[in-house]
């Protein structure tokens, strides 16, 4: 065994390696809950990886047959069903695990210094996972899939001057169809995944360099022992291994429970009407993206066309996803976790997190107000001229860039407490 | 304050007892997978009995019909035909399919015209050397398969072997076992399902 | 210049179609469909094979497929349900030719095959209930869950000559049959996912023990102490 294993270090950094990012990578012993969901996130990639090789195996992406494919794969591939919703409810998994890992960032400062760079790869990370669900969800080529498509690809026609023609490009055709199908389905099993798999790899590259942040914002390097082994540092396996199967086997327990008793969870895992098949000549009734893109297709919709345009709206979304990006350079307080951090920050972190949820909520109702609010506006007399929906999603827009816009006044104002210099239990 | 010993064997323990566990759910999960790549439904819908009517088919005529997308030949041979088959044996590999052969035919399957009945033959027209498939070559004494000593049979151009009437492989041919009898029964006079034995029709 | 009429005509089937699905405001009534009924999934594809299946197909779904999941021996399924079509392996059709539903009805009616997926049981039990009498209409009635169909109520003798509780049962029967054929694994995967659920609490114990046995060294402050 020994013996093998010195041939292998001799050709290739085995022991290193293992040393470097498992037995002698020292973390924070202090990680809560917030910290299962980066290894989650990890899992569900293999997962989403592992279902979509398999699918591919079964799935033809053309327009004529992908509707029936999925089908053939949901009834005559042995447990071609269990495969797809693995796929489909990963996905959803996927942005539910995403989105904790992202709010344990804002709760404890892990995006500050030293740590913009794992933060920057992370935020590419999420924009690329969002291409990679949306192209996915073409692919089964059911109404949902071509209006969703349609909607989602007309943004880019309202680009200035050259809309029309990038649009035309995109699409390989002048409406949604087999080009664009076909292309979405390269794109969605070899490019990006390809992309992600590096960028995840790099993002873990940065996290081993610096070390993980933790729940008290205390950087465990600066307290060293005569080793130079950090004091408040112990090392990832086995001790956080063995935690984070825990973490896994739970994660797993809530997983199979939506997986096995309800896959389409009432619609927001697998919407109903993406069970017809494409249909160029009709639009369903109601229309909205899954529920992880629906904060973004909110505050697009909030925003009224000026000009005759509707790039201010599309303009508008793609900056509430890119200001995340520069948030490492807005935060100005000197506090990192939210334990020891101002009130104002604990403030607008709320009224943040609740706008995203409204917004998001908001994405998927329809346009028109509900019935309540059309006749109470009627019976006092009100004129409706702008509907609820449309209200809130501009007040929650607001707040949603609010957040980052006086990000560098309420981060620099009001009294943070002392932060310890060792971590607390 | 007593500091807790560490208990190696308790952890030994548990760490295999969850080892063990976490494998059988790998292995469970796995299954899914693999069992993703045998036929499916609609393979199995398409790889169905078929049903082929020969009662058009002349002595020394063969038809190809393709059950589980293999060609299947139907040919009917006639008396002398049968009587060369068992004179051919001692050029053949195994002519009473009861040496490498065994598994090539059905157990019911046990005499030299390796057939239901001997005028009506029904084989896998798959080689068995590489999988090619055997070109008909009826005619006796053809020149160019051994003259005089060829009774007719099936050569294959991939590679070179040769079987008889029966899909019984020549000895020294790179083919290492008889063509496949399919299972078949006969519905009728003139009906022949390929894909079901005679008792279960 | 042919494509040009397509699209016009496209765009006016579109229009007629838009406002034949004006159905909103009407309450639906509850189905209370049990898919682990097998006698119910049963009465429902003989039902569904005798009044559905001369206009509707079941494009995904196999007869014998059907024959296993519902308990119906094959040579059953073969006598009794396979009206239009040769094997047992094939999926079911409808027995009208395309061409003539065209001239009859003024299009192919629908595929059945996952119509509880995406109008959901509840929709049909009472869409299947509510035909009435309209003159108006080419087959004199018309329904009050989905306005001006083209569908003629095909299940009116049959509501005429049974007791409504009864009639309502079938309908029941008939909504179950197409839950299930909606979702074929739906008879299994919650079975499944019982005793997926099951092992993985096994593992959860397991796993939670080990994470306290090795946390033991970082609670009393001895991590390093590896042997």
């Amino acid at each position: 065994m020994n013996k093998n294993k010195n041939w292998i270090d001799q050709r290739f950094p085995l022991t290193k390696v293992w040393n470097e990012h498992l037995a002698e990578y020292y973390t924070p012993r202090n990680f809560n809950f917030w910290y299962f969901f980066g290894s989650l996130a990890l899992l569900v990639l293999v997962l989403q990886l592992v279902t979509g090789i398999f699918l591919t195996m079964h799935y033809k992406p053309d327009t004529a047959t992908a509707f029936a494919s999925v089908e053939y794969i949901m009834r005559d591939v042995n447990w071609g069903w269990l495969i797809r919703y693995m796929h489909s409810t990963g996905a959803s998994a996927f942005f539910i695990v995403i989105y904790l890992h992202m709010y344990r960032g804002l709760l404890y400062g892990s995006y500050k210094a030293p740590r913009e760079l794992i933060w920057i790869l992370g935020m590419v990370i999420y924009i690329a996972l969002m291409a990679e669900a949306f192209m996915g969800y073409v692919l089964p080529w059911g109404q949902m899939s071509y209006w969703g498509a349609q909607v989602i690809i007309s943004l880019f026609g309202s680009i200035p001057f050259i809309g029309p023609d990038l649009l035309i490009w995109i699409l390989g055709d002048y409406a949604v169809g087999d080009p664009a199908l076909n292309r979405f389905f390269s794109l969605h099993v070899i490019a990006l995944p390809l992309i992600l798999v590096v960028l995840v790899f790099l993002h873990i590259v940065a996290l081993h360099t610096v070390g993980s942040n933790n729940p008290d914002g205390v950087e465990i390097k600066e307290n060293k022992d005569e080793g130079g082994i950090p004091k408040d540092g112990i090392p990832f396996h086995p001790y956080y291994t063995v935690k984070d199967i825990v973490g896994v086997v739970v994660f797993l327990m809530l997983f199979s429970a939506v997986l096995f008793y309800a896959p389409a969870l009432n619609g927001y895992f697998l919407e109903a009407a993406n069970f017809v098949e494409a249909n160029p000549l009709k639009t369903p009734e109601h229309i909205a993206p899954l529920w992880y893109l629906t904060p973004f297709y909110t505050i697009l919709r909030a925003i009224p066309p000026i000009l005759g345009s509707q790039f201010p709206g599309v303009l508008a979304m793609f900056a509430a996803l890119l200001i995340l990006v520069v948030l490492p350079w807005l935060d100005r307080s000197k506090v990192k976790s939210i334990r020891y951090r101002s009130w104002p920050y604990k403030v607008a972190l709320g009224v943040f997190v609740l706008s995203f949820v409204f917004l998001g909520w908001l994405g998927m109702k329809p346009v028109i107000s509900p019935e309540w609010y059309v006749s109470l506006a009627g019976s006092i007399g009100m004129e409706i001229e702008t509907a609820l929906y449309l209200i809130l999603a501009r007040f929650f827009s607001f707040c949603y860039f609010g957040f980052f816009v006086f990000m560098p006044w309420f981060t620099s104002i009001g009294q943070t407490k002392q932060v310890p210099s060792r971590l607390t239990e | 304050m007593s500091e807790q010993e560490i208990d190696l064997k308790r952890r030994r323990l548990l760490t295999g007892a969850t080892s063990v566990v976490g494998a059988i759910g790998v292995g469970g999960v796995a299954w899914p997978f693999l069992s993703s790549w045998s036929p499916s439904a609609r393979a199995k819908a398409a790889g169905a009995p078929i049903d082929v009517d020969i009662s058009k088919l002349e002595n020394g005529q063969l038809v190809r019909v393709l059950w589980r997308k293999k060609p299947v030949w139907i040919f009917k041979r006639d008396e002398q035909t049968i009587s060369n088959l068992s004179a051919l044996e001692g050029e053949l590999d195994d002519p009473n399919g009861t040496g490498n052969s065994k598994t090539q035919q059905p157990p019911y399957i046990t005499e030299s015209h390796r057939s239901i009945r001997p005028e009506v033959a029904v084989i896998v027209g798959v080689c068995t050397h590489l999988g090619c498939s055997p070109t008909y070559r009826p005619e006796v004494g053809a020149a160019d398969l051994g003259g005089e000593r060829w009774k007719g049979g099936f050569y294959c151009p991939c590679h070179g072997s040769k079987f008889d009437l029966a899909g019984r492989v020549y000895s020294g041919a790179p083919a290492p076992t008889n063509l496949v009898i399919p299972p078949y029964s006969f519905i009728s006079d003139t009906l022949i399902r390929v894909g079901v034995q005679p008792d279960a029709a | 210049m042919s494509k040009s009429i397509k699209t016009i005509l496209g765009v006016m089937l579109m229009c007629v179609s838009i406002s034949a699905l004006s159905s909103v405001g009407v309450k639906l009534d509850t189905a209370n469909t049990d898919i682990s009924d097998n006698n119910s999934l049963q009465n429902g594809a003989k039902l569904f094979m005798n009044y559905c299946s001369g206009c509707h197909s079941l494009s995904f779904m196999r007869y014998n497929r059907l024959a296993e999941d519902l308990n119906i021996p094959k040579e059953d399924v073969v006598t009794n349900l396979m009206f239009n079509a040769e094997k047992i392996g094939d999926t079911i059709n409808a027995t009208m030719p395309t061409e003539g539903a065209n001239k009859w009805f003024g299009g192919t009616p629908p595929d059945l095959s996952l119509v509880a997926r995406y109008k959901g049981v509840d929709w049909i039990y009472t869409y299947l209930r509510s035909f009435y009498p309209d003159d108006s209409r080419p087959y004199g009635v018309n329904n009050h869950v989905f306005q001006n169909v083209s569908m003629p109520d095909i299940l009116l003798e049959l509501k005429r000559t049974t007791p409504k509780d009864e009639f309502n049962s079938k309908v029941r029967d008939i909504v179950n049959f197409l839950d299930y054929v909606g979702e074929p694994a739906k008879l299994v995967r919650s079975a499944i996912g019982t005793k997926v659920l099951a092992f993985l609490l096994l593992l959860l114990v397991l796993a939670y023990l080990l994470k306290k046995e090795y946390w033991k060294d970082v609670k009393y402050g001895k991590w390093r102490a590896k042997d």
